[in-house]
C-alpha cells in the first residue's frame, strides 16, 4: 500500500509546525525520518494515520492518500484509517488493566468484536509470532501485559499494532526508550514485518536509520520558530553515500542536530 | 558555661550540649510535678496540664540555659507541635468513646427494629423507620448525582478540554462545592414547593437536596482519577482504530475505575450523615415510611438524632446516642469500603 | 490496488468482510455522538441545576426581604433580622477560625515535618477519621458531653476574665453556649484545615528544605525559612475553606447553643448570637409561608455571603501561583 504526500503543511491553530511535504513511498518497503529535535518530523508521521488530530486545533493542508484514497476527504473516518494505519508509539504503553493476551486482542475487544476462542487464540499467536514474542510468553497470556520488560512491552505493543491488520506500521522513536538489546530485537523484528507491511519509522539515531531504512527523509528546519521542512528524500544508501543536499550531509556527518 | 564562651565556641564544630537523654529526664521532673498537684487536689485534667506544660516550656528552658536560643526555639516549637497533636486528638478519642459507650447502651434488637410511631413515655420506641429513611434518600442522591458527575467529570476531562463551556462548568462545581448544606435543602424545598404545593416535605425532596451536595464531589474525584490515566494509553487505543467513546468506556474507565468507586463511596458517606438539608426537605416523621415520592415527610437518622435531642428528656437522649452510633457504624462502614475497594482495584504491576 | 489490497485483508481477517469492504470512509460513528451527548448534557445539567438553585430560592424568598413585620422574629424588619444574625454566623466562625487554625497548621507540619514515619501516616488516617464525623453527631457530643464539661470553666472565665468583653456577664449553667458550640466548630473545620496544609507543606520544594539545613538552620528555622514562605497561599486558602465551612455549618450551632437574634460579644451566657444556619433549622418547622419566604431569604443571603468567601479563596490561591 504506498503512501503519496503532496504539499502537505500542518497546523496547530495559528502555528505552523510542518510545510510543504511532498513525498511518495513505497509498499512493503521501510522508511525512515531522520532531523534535529522539533523539526516535525514525529508531527508529520501522525498525520498519516490523523493521530495529531488529537490534539484541539490541529489540522493539515494538502493532500495525503493510500492506496490512492484521500485520508482526509470528505466521508472518511479518522477511526477507520487508523484500523488500516497502525501505530508504535516512543514509550511502550500497553493497557495496565489487561493481560498479555487481552492486550494483544484489545484492537478487537475494545471495538466489540464478537470472536471465537479459536481465532481468538489464533490471532494472539499469530501476532505474538509476528513481533517476535510468543516464545518468551506464551506461559504466561494471562499475566499483566506490565509485567514485561520494557523491550518486551515494546514488542508487545508491535504485536497488538499487527492484531488488527493494518496494511501500515508507523513507529514512533520505537527504541528510544530502550536498551540496546532490546533495540536489536526490534531493528532485527522490523526487517521481517517488511515483507507484509509499508513502515514508516521516525528515529534520532543514524546508524539505526542506515541499518533497517530503505528510503530516508531528512527532516530540518531553518532556524526555531520556523516550520520544518523535508530536505531530501532518497534511497537510504544514496543519502548516507551522496546525499544531494550539503545540509543533509552536514547533519550525517555529525555536524550540527 | 557561661555566654562568655559561646561565640568562642561556636566557630567550632563542637558546643555545649545537653547531656544524652535529657528529654526523659525533662519529661520525669514534668511528669513528677504533675503527680504532686494531683496529690494537691488538682484534678487529672490539671495535673496531665501542669505536666505537660512543664516538659513544654521546661526543655527548652533547659536548653536555652545550656545552648543557646536559637537551640531553644527549635525545642519549644517541637513540644508545641507534639502537645497541639496531642491536644487535637483528644475531642476525636472523647467522641468515639462517648458514641460507642452510649450508643451501645441504647441499641437493642426493639431500638433497631421499632419505629416510633405512637411511642409515648417510657414505652420502646425505635430507628428503623429513620434506617431506611436514610438508607431511601441517600440511595436517591446516589442515583441522581452518579450518572451526573461522572458523565460531567468525562465531559470536562476527554471532551470539553479549554473549552468555554468546559471552564464554566469547572467554575459552576466550584461554586457547587461551596453551597452550604441547608441552603441546598431550602432549595429543595422551595422547588418542590412550587411544583407540587406549599410546605411539601418528601423523601425525594431530600435526595434533590442530598444530591446538589454530592455531585460537585463525584465530579471532583472522578476528575482527579481520569487525569491520572496516561494520555498514552489513549492514543494507543485511538492508534488501534478504537473511537473515542469506546476508548472512554473500555480503557479510559476500566483503567480508573478503583479510583473512581473509592471516590463515590466517599462522597456518598459524606451526605449520609448530612442532617440540615434533610431537616428542611424532608421533614421528620415517627411513622415508617419508604414511599419516597408520596408527599409525606421521610424520617432519617441524623434528623432522628436532631428530634430525639430536642426532645430534651433523658430517654430522647439515650435514644440521640444510639442513633449516633448507628449513623457512625454506617460512615465508618462506608469508609472501610472504599478503602477495600481502593486497594483491590489498585493497578496491577508486577508479575 | 485497493482492491486488491481489500480482497487480501477480506480473507486474513475474522471473517467479517463488511470492514475490508468499507475501507476507510463512511464508518457510522453514530456512538460517538450519543456518549458525546451524554457527557455534555450532564454537564449542562449542572450549568442548569445551579441556575434553577438561584431561580427557585429567588421566587420563594424574595417576597420575605418585605413581607408582614410580625415574621422578622420581633426585629421588626428584614434588615432588623439578618444583620444579627450575619453578624452572629461571622462571629462563631471567626472565633471557631481562631482556636482551629494554630491548632491546624501544628498538626499538619507535625505530619509532614515532625512525627516519625510511622506516627505521621497514622495521625493523617485519625485526621481524616475526624473528617468523616457527621456534623449532628459532633453536635449531639458537644451539647450533651462537652457542654456541661465546660460549665466550670465557664464560671472561672466569668470570674476571671470578666474585663474581656466575651466574658462580662451571668455564665451558663449548662454549657449550651457559643464558646462550646465554637471549640466543636473549630473541631469540626480542624481536619480540612489541616488536610490542605499538610499538602501544601509536603510540596515545599526539597532543596529549598535541604538549603536551610545546609546553611546550619535549626529544623525550626529551616520550618520558619523555606516551608511557610512557600507555602503561604496555600494556607491561606485552606483558612479560607474552614471559614467557609464554618459559616455554612449548622447543627453543631442549632444543637448546643441556645440562640437569641442578638447583636453580642458575650459568648458564654444562657443567650447566644444566633447564626443564619442554626436560625433556619430551628424556624424550619413553621408552617406560616411568609415566614418560610423569611427563612429562605436568608438563605440567600448566607449562600451569597459564602460563595464570596469561596470566591476570595480561588482569588488568593490564583494570585498565589501566578507568582
Amino acid at each position: 500500500m504506498s503512501i503519496s504526500v503532496k504539499d502537505a503543511s500542518i497546523f496547530y491553530g495559528d502555528f505552523k509546525a510542518v510545510e510543504d511535504v511532498t513525498m511518495s513511498i513505497k509498499p512493503k518497503s521501510v522508511t525512515a525520518f531522520i532531523g534535529p529535535s522539533g523539526c516535525g518530523k514525529s508531527t508529520f508521521l501522525r498525520t498519516l494515520n490523523r493521530m495529531h488530530e488529537v490534539i484541539p486545533g490541529a489540522y493539515v493542508e494538502g493532500k495525503i492518500s493510500i492506496a490512492g484514497q484521500d485520508i482526509y476527504g470528505s466521508g472518511v473516518d479518522p477511526v477507520a484509517v487508523r484500523r488500516k494505519v497502525g501505530m508504535v508509539f516512543q514509550r511502550p504503553n500497553p493497557f495496565p488493566t489487561m493481560s498479555i493476551y487481552d492486550n494483544v486482542l484489545a484492537g478487537n475487544r475494545l471495538n466489540s468484536k464478537r470472536i471465537k476462542k479459536a481465532e481468538a487464540d489464533e490471532i494472539v499467536e499469530d501476532a505474538l509470532r509476528g513481533a517476535n514474542l510468543w516464545n518468551e510468553v506464551k506461559d504466561r497470556l494471562g499475566k499483566p501485559g506490565m509485567g514485561l520488560s520494557g523491550g518486551q512491552q515494546q514488542r508487545l505493543c508491535i504485536a497488538r499494532a499487527i492484531a488488527v491488520q493494518p496494511e501500515v506500521l508507523l513507529m514512533d522513536e520505537p527504541c528510544s526508550a530502550l536498551d540496546p538489546i532490546s533495540t536489536a530485537a526490534i531493528e532485527d523484528l522490523i526487517h521481517e514485518l517488511k515483507s507484509d507491511y509499508t513502515i514508516v519509522i521516525v528515529t534520532h539515531n543514524m546508524q539505526q536509520a542506515a541499518r533497517v531504512s530503505d528510503e530516508t527523509g531528512f527532516f530540518n528546519l531553518k532556524a526555531a520558530g520556523q516550520p520544518g521542512h523535508l530536505v531530501e528524500f532518497n534511497p537510504t544508501k544514496q543519502m548516507f553515500t551522496n546525499p544531494d543536499n550539503p545540509d543533509t550531509e552536514a547533519y550525517i556527518s555529525g555536524r550540527f542536530g | 558555661m557561661t555566654d562568655i564562651d559561646l561565640s568562642a565556641q561556636e566557630t567550632e564544630l563542637s558546643h555545649a550540649t545537653l547531656p544524652r537523654g535529657a528529654q526523659w529526664l525533662v519529661a520525669i521532673a514534668a511528669a513528677a510535678l504533675g503527680g504532686l498537684s494531683l496529690v494537691l487536689g488538682a484534678g487529672i485534667v490539671g495535673a496531665v496540664a501542669v505536666g505537660g506544660l512543664a516538659f513544654v516550656l521546661g526543655y527548652p528552658l533547659w536548653a536555652l540555659l545550656v545552648e543557646n536560643r536559637r537551640s531553644a526555639t527549635d525545642k519549644l516549637v517541637t513540644g508545641l507541635v507534639w502537645t497541639a497533636f496531642g491536644v487535637a486528638v483528644i475531642p476525636l478519642i472523647w467522641l468515639i468513646y462517648m458514641v460507642v459507650a452510649r450508643g451501645t447502651a441504647a441499641i437493642s434488637p426493639e431500638f433497631l427494629t421499632y419505629s416510633m410511631r405512637s411511642v409515648t413515655g417510657d414505652e420502646q420506641g425505635g430507628l428503623y423507620h429513620a434506617l431506611m429513611g436514610t438508607l431511601i434518600v441517600t440511595g436517591i442522591a446516589a442515583l441522581i448525582s452518579i450518572p451526573i458527575g461522572i458523565m460531567t467529570a468525562i465531559y470536562l476531562i476527554e471532551y470539553g478540554k479549554g473549552s468555554r463551556l468546559a471552564k464554566a462548568i469547572t467554575f459552576l462545581v466550584d461554586v457547587m462545592t461551596g453551597i452550604p448544606s441547608i441552603v441546598a435543602g431550602l432549595f429543595a424545598f422551595a422547588l418542590f414547593t412550587l411544583v407540587v404545593g406549599p410546605g411539601t416535605r418528601f423523601g425525594f425532596g431530600g435526595g434533590v437536596a442530598l444530591s446538589l451536595l454530592m455531585i460537585p464531589t463525584v465530579v471532583r474525584s472522578t476528575e482527579e482519577m481520569l487525569k491520572l490515566v496516561p494520555d498514552d494509553l489513549r492514543e494507543a487505543a485511538y492508534a488501534l482504530g478504537v473511537p473515542k467513546w469506546r476508548t472512554i468506556t473500555k480503557m479510559v474507565l476500566p483503567t480508573a475505575v478503583g479510583g473512581i468507586v473509592t471516590g463515590v463511596v466517599l462522597s456518598i458517606s459524606r451526605v449520609i450523615g448530612e442532617t440540615a438539608p434533610l431537616l428542611v426537605a424532608s421533614g421528620f416523621n415517627p411513622n415508617m415510611n419508604t414511599n419516597a415520592l408520596e408527599d409525606s415527610p421521610m424520617m432519617t437518622v441524623p434528623v432522628f438524632i436532631y428530634t430525639q435531642l430536642s426532645e430534651a428528656t433523658a430517654k430522647g437522649v439515650e435514644y440521640a446516642w444510639g442513633g449516633a452510633l448507628v449513623l457512625f457504624v454506617l460512615v465508618m462502614a462506608l469508609n472501610l469500603i472504599a478503602r477495600i475497594v481502593g486497594t483491590i482495584f489498585a493497578p496491577k504491576t508486577g508479575r | 490496488m485497493v482492491a486488491v489490497r481489500d480482497e487480501a485483508v477480506g480473507e486474513a481477517a475474522d471473517g467479517s468482510v463488511a470492514g475490508a469492504a468499507v475501507g476507510i470512509s463512511g464508518r457510522g460513528s453514530v456512538g460517538d455522538i450519543v456518549f458525546r451527548g451524554f457527557a455534555v448534557a450532564a454537564a449542562a445539567l449542572i450549568l442548569v441545576a445551579l441556575a434553577a438553585v438561584f431561580i427557585f430560592l429567588g421566587i420563594e424568598g424574595i417576597p420575605g426581604f418585605d413581607v408582614d413585620e410580625q415574621h422578622y422574629a420581633g426585629q421588626g424588619s428584614f434588615l432588623g433580622l439578618v444583620v444579627p444574625l450575619l453578624f452572629a454566623t461571622m462571629y462563631a466562625a471567626v472565633l471557631a477560625l481562631i482556636i482551629a487554625v494554630p491548632f491546624s497548621v501544628a498538626i499538619a507540619l507535625f505530619i509532614s515535618h515532625y512525627a516519625p514515619r510511622r506516627i505521621a501516616v497514622p495521625v493523617a488516617y485519625v485526621i481524616d477519621l475526624l473528617a468523616a464525623v457527621p456534623s449532628v453527631v459532633f453536635g449531639l457530643w458537644g451539647a450533651v458531653a462537652l457542654g456541661p464539661y465546660l460549665v466550670p470553666a465557664h464560671g472561672w472565665l466569668a470570674e476571671n476574665l470578666a474585663w474581656l468583653p466575651f466574658f462580662d456577664g451571668q455564665p451558663s449553667g449548662n454549657g449550651r453556649t457559643l464558646f462550646t458550640a465554637a471549640i466543636v466548630l473549630a473541631v469540626m473545620i480542624l481536619p480540612i484545615i489541616t488536610s490542605i496544609c499538610r499538602e501544601v507543606f509536603a510540596q515545599t520544594p526539597r532543596l529549598h528544605e535541604e538549603a536551610a539545613l545546609a546553611l546550619g538552620a535549626t529544623r525550626w528555622e529551616m520550618v520558619r525559612y523555606a516551608v511557610f514562605p512557600y507555602a503561604r497561599s496555600g494556607m491561606v486558602s485552606a483558612v479560607m475553606l474552614g471559614l467557609g465551612r464554618a459559616l455554612g455549618e449548622t447543627m453543631a450551632i442549632a444543637m448546643i447553643a441556645s440562640p437569641k437574634v442578638v447583636v453580642s460579644l458575650f459568648v458564654i451566657g444562657t443567650q447566644n448570637p444566633q447564626t443564619i444556619a442554626a436560625h433556619i433549622a430551628q424556624g424550619y418547622k413553621e408552617s406560616t409561608p411568609d415566614r418560610l419566604s423569611v427563612l429562605i431569604a436568608t438563605g440567600l443571603v448566607l449562600f451569597a455571603f459564602t460563595f464570596l468567601v469561596n470566591a476570595l479563596a480561588r482569588w488568593i490561591v490564583a494570585r498565589g501561583r501566578a507568582k
